[in-house]
């Protein structure tokens, strides 16, 4: 069977460091990957070439078989490729509740309407439901400026949920909030897409959470991937604990 | 109604006149009065391009200071060549003077006393504070030296006259061709070989981790912005005795130095040297060719650098934004 | 819907008020009103560029382009009706904006506005030089007629101008409300926060950028037709940068909350014109800058947010604050 997503060889440097060196990776439908690695390690180049916001230097990315090297980014997003970002990445001078109904209108199949209010007291169902698996209601009207980060990083993710996209790329989903919240945040984001189809490779720093939610984990060090298999397995690989986790088992 | 002459003064008309239309002549003549033209756009560009570095503010009102350093000048030269007051060769002397003075009396008064307020607004807010001091700066030089002309013609003709290939040119333009490269130099020297020139590369560089090291990035901007008015102050104190000083040059200033500035890579000292001579010859060929299209011309060059090299000729490494 | 009714309903009242108004007040307020709405729509232009956060210091382009369009119509074609000419106005405006949007809607900021500012630069420097369409002293026009009714007093000329000005502004300034309202302006929001977000859901920022570009061409050259058969006279300076700055005051002024405060601001600025003109003559730019910079100070969000603020709260449907909160450290 085809594999969803596989990279071949995929080459990145910026000036002397080099982000990505051949890189090759299939990724099966229905897998949960977890990718660890230092910073530097090229998780968020190897994210960034996937979904085309970069163009690697050599090598080829392919979605269910069809090329998609050095597409740009909306373009990945309409051939099912979803990605949330270590920053969260959203509309901070509107609400919450717009900045999921623009994550809604853009892929709707009929298009976007010039003539469809968005009125923030709009209600439809896939907005509703959307809010609720993310526990987002009781912010929908506020403006993401006002709204802490764990808040934030639901509403990317969200946004990236929207449209059943084949593929998710987290980012680091659960940085920048406080160690006591990665689990709830991480939970709440796992539960939210249980039962669709969504592949789902997310970037990790706390190995106790890739242990908790990853069937396959790979580690990346200085470009490279130098484990690849179940988490138990990679996480106590000698290399991986000399260059990424850095404890002994 | 305005006059379309007055919109378009630097050269003036009389080089046209030495010019003979033979094809040899015509490439000689393009090519040096490219050079004399990329010389004062250079002086010009680079002030706004390190403006731009340091503080990410792409200075409408460039072009005013240009024209001020005009006036300014123009008066100097008037008063002191009118009162036969000294030695002819001082002139020069004054001429930069009156760029110093408009230096430290705008250079201060304009980043502390409007543009600080703004700093922490977007990108759009600055483009109009900037389009805003601009219109001011404009309507300010009318009512300080008036809506007429100003000659400042004594220095042109100091330095004689130079001949070649049959074509007669003025000493003084090539004096500012000496001009632009020594001012290239200096400022090449003191950012690359100075400790203020590396504070000031770093400030380009990075401003949140320079203030971290202790940089006081406050005074290096106000240093930065002010001897960026004193470049656009020079090139137009000594453009001065080979144009008519009028209102409405700052806007043809701002235009081209801007495209100067884009096609040299914002932020490039090195960029903005390369990219005036472009300018410079592509402007040169419009006014002997196709005289109505010099804009167009200079805009059309800039497209094609554009095409091939989206961010300039030498661009900075920027850094990830995700 | 509700919100698209609402708006058409008001502009309905509105036309009926302005009839009605045109009837009561001076003639010279009805000449003074019917150039500022002429202008207004070149403002509303930029207004729809800068919720997308881009501000255009060159819509003189087609200002001058829907002007000139209506003026050869008129005097080489012999067309003197003043819907055909402002319909052809509007057009030059969207073949023009059709050919400059793809070249210009990859740039931003400072470079998209300079860009623009060389455009109109550029075309004055043209027109100038363009002697079969009358160079540096432009065209004459003489007075349009309606739909078949030539006005024979110029008293009832001018009132004639008026209401289909005015019939024209409020048309555009509905449809401008609408779409503004709508998913795909609040798009033009979104990717004035946020351009890479935008790119990452499957939208084109290019082509937002793009649309709303055309747009303001489209309601430049309206505006231009429209100023040329008000004013009887074209000529280049319709395209000179202190042309086009003014567009861009006005923009400012009004700020992009409510589309009504364009037009106001616009019979305010041509009002503070004339007065000025009198007595202060040379001070008319800088004067311009100095009220751009107070009003980027203090009423960031233009004479629109004020209106904002004397509604109740809920009573309006939640809009963009209009400063972008994700401040720039300096």
């Amino acid at each position: 069977m085809t594999a969803l997503l596989e990279t071949i060889g995929l080459q990145k440097a910026f000036g002397a460091v080099i982000a990505a060196s051949d890189i090759s990776v299939a990724v099966q439908r229905g897998q949960t990957l977890g990718l660890i690695g230092n910073n530097g390690a090229g998780k968020t180049t190897f994210i960034n070439i996937v979904t085309g916001h970069l163009k690697p230097d050599a090598g080829r990315v392919m979605l269910d078989g069809k090329d998609i090297t050095g597409l740009a980014p909306r373009q990945v997003r309409r051939d099912g490729v979803s990605r949330s970002f270590q920053i969260p990445q959203v509309f901070t001078g509107l609400t919450l509740d717009q900045n999921l109904l623009l994550a809604l209108a853009i892929l709707r199949k009929e298009g976007m309407s010039s003539w469809q209010p968005a009125r923030s007291d709009v209600r439809t169902a896939e907005l509703d439901d959307l809010l609720g698996r993310f526990r987002l209601r009781p912010y929908r009207e506020q403006t993401i400026a006002v709204l802490p980060g764990g808040v934030r990083k639901l509403v990317d993710v969200a946004m990236a949920v929207t449209h059943q996209p084949k593929l998710l790329l987290l980012d680091e989903p659960t940085s920048g909030v406080a160690v006591e919240e990665k689990f709830p945040l991480m939970d709440v984001i796992m539960r939210a897409i249980e039962g669709t189809e969504t592949t789902v490779l997310f970037v990790e720093h706390d190995m106790d959470i890739v242990g908790r939610y990853a069937d396959r984990v790979l580690a990346f060090s200085a470009g490279r991937i130098i484990a690849d298999g179940e988490p138990a397995a990679v996480l106590s690989n000698e290399e991986v604990q000399r260059y990424v986790t850095g404890g002994a088992a | 109604m305005h006059d379309p002459e007055k919109w378009k003064p630097i050269f003036r008309k009389d080089q046209a006149l030495y010019v003979q239309r033979t094809s040899v002549k015509l490439a000689a003549a393009i090519l040096i009065d490219g050079v004399i033209d990329a010389s004062w756009l250079f002086i010009v560009a680079v002030g706004l391009t390190l403006v731009f570095g340091v503080l990410n503010i792409l200075n409408f009102a460039h072009g005013s200071l240009f024209s001020v350093g005009a006036y300014a000048a123009a008066s100097a030269v008037g008063w002191y060549y009118g009162g036969d007051l000294g030695p002819p060769f001082l002139g020069y002397l004054l001429m930069l003077g009156a760029a110093v003075a408009v230096a430290l009396i705008l250079g201060p008064l304009l980043e502390r006393g409007v543009l600080r307020f703004f700093y922490r607004r977007d990108e759009v807010v600055l483009v109009l504070v900037t389009y805003a001091l601009f219109l001011i700066l404009e309507d300010a030089t009318k009512l300080i030296w008036g809506a007429e002309s100003y000659y400042a013609s004594e220095p042109y003709a100091l330095l004689g006259n130079v001949s070649f290939f049959g074509l007669s040119y003025v000493g003084y333009d090539f004096a500012l061709i000496g001009l632009a490269v020594v001012t290239g130099l200096l400022l090449w020297f003191s950012l690359n070989r100075t400790i203020t020139g590396k504070i000031v590369l770093a400030v380009i560089h990075d401003r949140e981790i320079s203030r971290a090291m202790g940089v006081n990035v406050t005074r290096v901007f106000a240093f930065a912005f002010t001897l960026g008015i004193f470049l656009a102050a020079l090139g137009g104190a000594f453009t001065a005795p080979k144009i008519s000083v009028q209102p409405g040059i700052g806007v043809t200033v701002i235009l081209l130095s801007f495209a100067v500035v884009v096609i040299g890579g914002l932020g490039s000292v090195e960029g903005a040297a390369i990219a005036a001579l472009f300018v410079g010859f592509a402007r040169a060929a419009a006014i002997h060719l196709v005289p109505w299209a010099e804009l167009f011309i200079v805009y059309l060059v800039m497209a094609l650098v554009l095409a091939f090299r989206p961010e300039g000729l030498f661009r900075r490494m920027s850094a990830r934004k995700i | 819907m509700a919100g698209i009714v609402r708006t058409l309903a008001a502009a309905v009242i509105a036309c009926a008020a302005l009839a009605l108004a045109g009837f009561v007040i001076p003639n010279w307020l009805v000449l003074v009103a019917t150039l500022a709405f002429s202008k207004g729509l070149v403002a509303l232009g930029i207004v729809a560029l800068m919720r997308g956060g881009l501000v255009s210091f060159g819509q003189g382009t087609f200002y001058c382009a829907g002007a000139y369009a209506a003026g050869m119509a008129m005097r080489s074609f012999g067309i003197g009706d003043a819907a055909l000419l402002v319909a052809l106005g509007a057009i030059a405006g969207l073949i023009l904006g059709i050919i400059i949007a793809p070249l210009l809607a990859g740039y931003r900021g400072i470079f998209f506005a300079t860009l623009t500012l060389a455009l109109s630069m550029i075309v004055y420097g043209i027109l100038n030089k363009t002697y079969s369409l009358g160079g540096s002293d432009g065209l004459n026009l003489h007075a349009p007629s309606f739909f078949g009714y030539h006005p024979a007093r110029s008293q009832n000329a001018s009132y004639a101008l008026f209401l289909f000005t005015s019939l024209v502004t409020v048309i555009a300034a509905a449809l401008c409300r609408i779409h503004f309202d709508s998913v795909r302006g609040l798009l033009s929001h979104a990717a004035r926060d946020n351009e890479i977000r935008v790119e990452y859901l499957g939208a084109s920022v290019r082509w937002i950028n793009g649309i709303n570009f055309v747009i303001a061409a489209v309601l430049g050259g309206v505006g231009g037709a429209l100023s040329a058969l008000s004013l009887g006279h074209i000529d280049p300076d319709f395209a000179f940068w202190t042309t086009s700055g003014e567009f861009v005051f006005l923009a400012i002024l009004s700020g992009y909350v409510s589309v009504t405060a364009v037009f106001v601001a616009a019979i305010l600025l041509e009002l503070v014109r004339s007065y000025s003109s009198q007595y202060f003559p040379n001070t008319w730019q800088g004067a311009l800058g100095v009220f751009l910079l107070l009003i980027i100070l203090f009423l960031p969000g233009g004479l629109g947010s004020l209106a904002l603020r004397l509604r109740p709260r809920g009573a309006k449907p939640a809009r963009a604050p209009a400063e972008n909160p994700n401040d720039r450290a300096p």
